[in-house]
């Protein structure tokens, strides 16, 4: 690790509006994790909004033309790190089109006076994570950092297989498998991949809490005592809409990797979240 | 019957000893479903009926119809109800009914054109404050070139006329420092705004 430490290499990172807004503490914990692991997050200059579901919804031209920007924006080579699985999605599709519609090819070129990235590859964290060797990592973090911690594991949408896109790997189980190394219990339960709803979390809260609050009932009856998860979307679905007396702490997932790696002072940006992790990190024996 | 349709029954009652035909689609029709799936690029004809979009879809209880039969209707030459439905607008595009499709037919593309269809023709929108929300977020987009949460969720509130639903939560947010003050910008804002700003149908 140390060694590794001493020769870090930079990637290129497109945190997304959530990680660079209401989730800073997921921006934070990853960053110091790939830090940990010998990547330095090269966050693209200038980058924009991917256009959500919002364009997708009603403005296609939108939905194509901003992701298109930050391809431009974006190495011609190499790997684009992708926090947000739905920036990843969205990047994903137009780099895709870009490959296969010769037209939008060449008027991208004439756009943006760059051909467009095809050999870049744009990976999302969970597929990043699973090439990267863990063991110097886990020998160092010891078997215990997560010591008992009985986690949901949640996907999302995170898992689904765009029809329009050619089959990816599928990062199912890769929470799992990290956490239980460093000593958490996952627990099977029937939503890790139930969508938490997006924007209807915002635009129909009446539609999304009562769900939100089953999945937390369905978390619960599995044993758990928290939910992980590698989406800032999803987590802020989840902890605004939960409505229990008993609300569940949902944990980015990049925040216990970070905390196995020994970031300093977890606490600081737990006190981000809406349903405070503390007390049950403490009752767990987990920080000081 | 529908406009634009031919179908077995009238192809019986010309001639007793025509061969039955299938519903065809023809004129406008056809002209609707072609630019389907041009925009789609997917095929919803290949759908079976098999639901398993509908059966997997995790708001199909709060739609009208599910996607199933959405498909269905643009089978059936329905297009006028396949444009007027809630099911569009409540669809986040989660990709679960197309990882599902056998037929692997893209669902949420097909749901997008509906949506963007429906807003060209002005169809009035079963789910109005979904559209004012996407309207918001597309609204800073082109102000900022990223999305700003309070700005989006006050401005929302303004145009819903929903002050005092939700200040709980919004207060938690505030408090939480989720909801940031200042947005995040990008410094090229007049690209991002000429493409959020590009014209786009009916809104």
């Amino acid at each position: 690790m140390t060694q590794e430490t001493a020769s870090t290499r930079e990637i290129a990172f497109f945190p997304g509006c959530t990680l660079a807004t209401s989730a800073k503490e997921n921006y934070q914990s990853l960053a110091f994790f790939c830090e940990r692991m010998g990547y330095t997050l090269r966050e693209l200059p200038d980058w924009n909004c991917c256009g959500t579901s919002s364009a997708h919804s009603i403005h296609e031209e939108a939905a194509f033309h901003l992701p298109a920007r930050n391809l431009a924006l974006a190495p011609r080579e190499g790997t684009l790190l992708v926090a947000c699985p739905s920036c990843y999605l969205r990047l994903k599709q137009t780099q895709h089109r870009l490959l296969q519609d010769s037209e939008e090819h060449r008027r991208f070129e004439s756009s943006w006076g760059t051909p467009p990235p095809d050999k870049l590859e744009i990976l999302p964290f969970l597929a990043f994570l699973a090439r990267l060797d863990l063991s110097p990592f886990f020998a160092e973090a010891g078997g215990s950092a997560l010591h008992a911690l009985r986690f949901a594991p949640y996907y999302g949408c995170m898992l689904a297989s765009p029809a329009s896109l050619p089959a990816q790997p599928s990062p199912s189980g890769v929470m799992e498998s990290v956490l239980e190394r460093l000593g958490a219990e996952s627990c099977r339960w029937s939503h890790a991949t139930r969508c938490c709803g997006t924007f209807l979390a915002a635009a129909r809260p009446d539609i999304v809490t009562p769900r939100i609050n089953a999945m937390m009932e369905a978390a619960a009856h599995a044993g758990a005592e928290c939910i992980v998860t590698a989406c800032s979307m999803c987590h802020f679905s989840l902890e605004l809409r939960a409505t229990r007396r008993q609300r569940m702490p949902v944990f980015h997932f990049a925040e216990l990797l970070a905390m196995a790696a020994g970031i300093p002072g977890p606490q600081n940006w737990f006190k981000r979240h809406l349903v405070d992790p503390v007390p049950l990190l403490r009752r767990k024996e987990l920080i000081a | 019957m529908p406009k634009g349709f031919s179908s077995s029954v009238q192809a019986r009652e010309g001639d007793e000893r025509a061969p039955r035909e299938g519903i065809r689609l023809r004129g406008n029709k056809l002209s609707f479903i072609n630019e389907l799936r041009e925009v789609s690029g997917t095929e919803f004809r290949h759908c079976l009926q098999c639901r398993s979009c509908s059966g997997g879809c995790p708001f199909v209880e709060a739609m009208d119809l599910g996607p199933s039969k959405v498909l269905r209707l643009l089978q059936l030459g329905l297009e006028e109800r396949a444009l007027e439905n809630s099911t569009i607008w409540i669809c986040v595009g989660c990709h679960t009914c197309d990882g599902n499709c056998p037929m692997a037919i893209d669902i949420p593309a097909i749901m997008d054109f509906l949506r963007q269809k429906a807003l060209e023709r002005n169809v009035p929108v079963p789910e109005p404050d979904i559209l004012n929300f996407h309207r918001e977020v597309l609204d800073s987009i082109a102000r900022y070139g990223r999305t700003h949460k309070l700005e989006i969720m006050l401005r929302y509130k303004v145009r819903t006329g929903s002050w005092f639903e939700d200040l709980d939560a919004g207060l938690r947010m505030l408090a939480k420092r989720k909801l940031d003050l200042l947005p995040s910008t990008v410094r090229s804002r007049e690209i991002v705004q000429r493409i959020v700003n590009s014209p786009r149908h009916g809104t």
